[in-house]
């Protein structure tokens, strides 16, 4: 009797023990749900940005024990890029515990969990991609395009055509080409051209290559008639390469192509090869591994043998060094939320939260050991994007070289235009505009 | 006034991109012509060609060698996959074999992207790409290449077919599958010939799209391009290919630049569907195609 007893105790003991740690583990982890894309059409650039996120969560977790002692967890569901399976890996995950903010680098899917992410009340973060008038925080609480929205990206390649210029005085009587992906990411940027070539004075033609852009000879003849000054190319997978190699069919300078951020990889290039030498782009982060952050990824996390990348050569790409400054801001978006609302796992409107106080200025920047790779960000409740400087980059034929400085885009000319198309969303869906960071969000 | 000069560029443009979509649906022909068989993994071989070319050529393989190689192991890839798949398929519906390709399709995609990794790659085959200027006009150097590999392998294939005793036997179950099993033709042997031929074209086509494209995932979608070329032209004819592949080449250009302002632009790739498609309700066999005639 006394002996059962005594088998029961130390039966309920182990099994109170069992459950304790489970929660104290539970308590000291905050969970990311990778929507990866690691084959398929576009697995060349999902395997560099989440290899780049999970290798920045891995650096945290070996270099400094997580953030304040919370673990950094992921776990990982192939999307292939495709929204409906994009869906099915959210709503596989969304109950995991300490979701932190969903990352899914795809358009499509970043649309179809807007209202899925708002009601469930977790960030989703669609960096340098995304809704332009998500930018809004007062009516997309919980979406984050963070550095750059496709307006920003517009206004900031204009501008930099007039740096090349000197001045924006010169715009005027310059002819621009817009060459764009037939898609609704591609057709998004139509009307902002429109406007910034009314205010500057240029002359603009946009033409549409249709998806996928493996045959783009009758657009780049018709460029060639037009001849303009510039094209910007608004390309998105092989309709990259396919576009710098019938340029140089048509006889078309490759240092006169300006591409978008989706135009801006090593996967882009490549495939071109001597036609893209001399081609620039866009970006928000520079490529190469000589940043403090790469140098600790590499030693910390690739020593370690825990390297995401199979093919080392890739560290420091385009699509890498985005998905290690991806890894940047979501893992300061929580220490700054820890800040607030103490250390352990957060909700994911804690996350949000944090997102909303997201603010690394240049000194900040550097002390993370991101100096030159990325500049800064400014994220307040109303403004998710957070004014991302963009810099230009451009093919020597063997890697990415800067050639600018750090450039603003013209965020006072557009910032009406995003609040009058977040007003028609928020009146269309009878969203609560918020009109204050500290008003409760509503669904 | 109008510019000729431009007509004649966009014209010339168009009838050598023609000449690739060609070269893709040759392989198509090849292979539907003899078996019945609509073989969508036509566009996924082409991927894993080049993929397998490019990727022994950056491990060190010189160019004879890779092409050797992967010549080798597209002819295996092919004989297994007739052998594996349809084979055992054989009197099945068109639709349960086209099926199986489809399947087929996704399944060496995922394969080539595991066996060589998710990469692109570019390929230099030698051929620069800056332009010739003909009285003004410019024409593309790698365009006029691809159209005279696409002339030979052409030539080569009419030499081997109408001189070779395989050949001989390719017509005759082309003509008639039953008649040919009734002269003692062993069927399974002219099939697996055809498949490997069909290797043979998917290798050069893959070379020549790689190039162009660079080699990566999308190259599996060019059988897109085929496809009104084979409608147009026929699902059972060379020739039909050909000519098709040059009538979709100029007709998707000369209505992208002259028209397709009326509709915003971005009209090629469904112009080519609306051409074929009007094609199908007038003569459904194609130009060229061989008019079915059932007994009832």
């Amino acid at each position: 009797m006394i002996k059962s007893r005594y088998l029961r105790f130390a039966f309920a003991a182990a099994v109170a023990s069992v459950l304790a740690t489970a929660s104290a583990a539970r308590a000291d982890e905050q969970f990311f749900p990778l929507q990866s894309y690691r084959v398929g059409p576009y697995a060349a650039g999902g395997t560099g940005f989440f290899g780049g996120f999970i290798d920045y969560l891995n650096l945290i977790n070996i270099r400094d024990g997580g953030v304040n002692g919370v673990k950094l967890t992921w776990d990982e569901g192939e999307t292939q890029y495709e929204v409906e399976r994009g869906v099915e890996v959210y709503e596989r995950l969304k109950g995991r515990p300490g979701v932190a903010a969903w990352n899914p680098l795809s358009v499509g899917i970043a649309y179809a969990m807007i209202d899925r992410i708002t009601k469930d009340k977790v960030p989703l973060i669609t960096i340098n991609h995304g809704r332009t008038d998500s930018t809004d925080g007062r009516v997309f609480p919980y979406v984050f395009p963070l550095l750059l929205n496709p307006y920003s990206e517009t206004s900031g390649i204009v501008n930099y055509i007039a740096s090349r210029e000197g001045g924006v005085d010169r715009l005027k009587d310059k002819k621009i080409v817009v060459l764009y992906h037939g898609s609704p990411y591609g057709k998004e940027t139509i009307p902002i051209y429109k406007l910034l070539a009314d205010k500057y004075q240029f002359s603009l033609e946009q033409i549409e290559v249709p998806h996928p852009g493996n045959e783009q000879q009758s657009q780049w003849l018709s460029i060639r008639r037009a001849k303009p000054d510039y094209v910007v190319l608004r390309g998105w997978g092989v309709m990259n390469p396919v576009a710098l190699k019938t340029a140089q069919k048509v006889g078309f300078p490759a240092d006169h192509i300006i591409g978008n951020v989706w135009s801006n990889s090593e996967e882009d290039v490549i495939p071109a090869g001597d036609a893209a030498k001399g081609y620039i782009a866009i970006t928000t982060q520079a490529s190469g591994e000589q940043y403090p952050v790469l140098q600790e990824v590499i030693k910390t996390v690739y020593g370690a043998g825990k390297g995401n990348l199979d093919d080392k050569k890739r560290i420091g790409s385009v699509y890498h060094n985005l998905g290690i400054v991806n890894g940047i801001l979501n893992v300061e978006a929580i220490r700054i939320a820890q800040a607030k609302f103490g250390k352990r796992t957060l909700t994911g409107d804690e996350v949000r939260w944090g997102f909303e106080h997201l603010q690394l200025d240049p000194a900040r920047v550097e002390a993370l050991g991101a100096k030159d790779l990325f500049h800064s960000i400014n994220v307040t409740w109303d403004n998710h994007e957070g004014d991302g400087r963009v810099t230009f980059q451009q093919w020597d034929g063997g890697k990415w070289k800067v050639v600018s400085g750090w450039i603003a885009p013209d965020w006072a000319f557009l910032r009406p235009i995003i609040e009058k198309s977040a007003a028609a969303y928020a009146k269309e869906h009878g969203i609560k505009v918020r009109s204050s960071g500290d008003d409760p969000v509503s669904n | 006034m109008f510019d000729y000069q431009f007509l004649i560029e966009v014209l010339v443009g168009g009838l050598l991109s023609g000449v690739m979509y060609s070269l893709v649906a040759i392989g198509f022909v090849l292979i539907y012509k003899t078996s019945g068989v609509l073989n969508f993994a036509q566009g996924a071989m082409l991927l894993f060609a080049a993929l397998t070319f490019v990727s022994l050529v950056e491990r060190g393989s010189s160019f004879p060698v890779a092409f050797v190689i992967t010549l080798a192991i597209m002819v295996v890839l092919r004989v297994s996959v007739e052998r594996a798949v349809l084979r055992p398929l054989v009197n099945q519906p068109p639709t349960t074999l086209f099926v199986a390709t489809l399947g087929l399709s996704y399944v060496i995609e995922g394969a080539a992207q595991l066996l060589w990794g998710t990469q692109v790659h570019g390929l230099d085959i030698g051929i620069s790409d800056v332009p010739l200027d003909i009285a003004g006009v410019f024409i593309s150097r790698f365009d006029l290449f691809a159209a005279a590999v696409a002339g030979s392998l052409v030539a080569l294939f009419a030499l081997f077919f109408r001189y070779t005793r395989t050949g001989l036997s390719f017509r005759a179950v082309a003509d008639d599958p039953f008649a040919a099993l009734a002269v003692g033709l062993r069927l399974p042997r002219v099939w697996a010939s055809v498949w490997t031929a069909s290797g043979i074209v998917a290798l050069v086509a893959g070379l020549l799209w790689g190039a162009r494209l660079g080699v990566q995932f999308s190259l599996s979608l060019v059988v897109l391009k085929a496809l009104p070329v084979l409608v147009l032209g026929g699902f059972d004819s060379i020739a039909g290919a050909i000519i098709g592949g040059l009538l979709i080449g100029a007709i998707e250009k000369l209505s992208e630049v002259y028209v397709g302002r009326l509709f915003g632009g971005g009209i090629e790739a469904w112009a080519a569907y609306v051409v074929a498609l009007v094609l199908l309700l007038v003569r459904p066999s194609g130009l060229f195609g061989q008019k079915l005639v059932e007994r009832v």
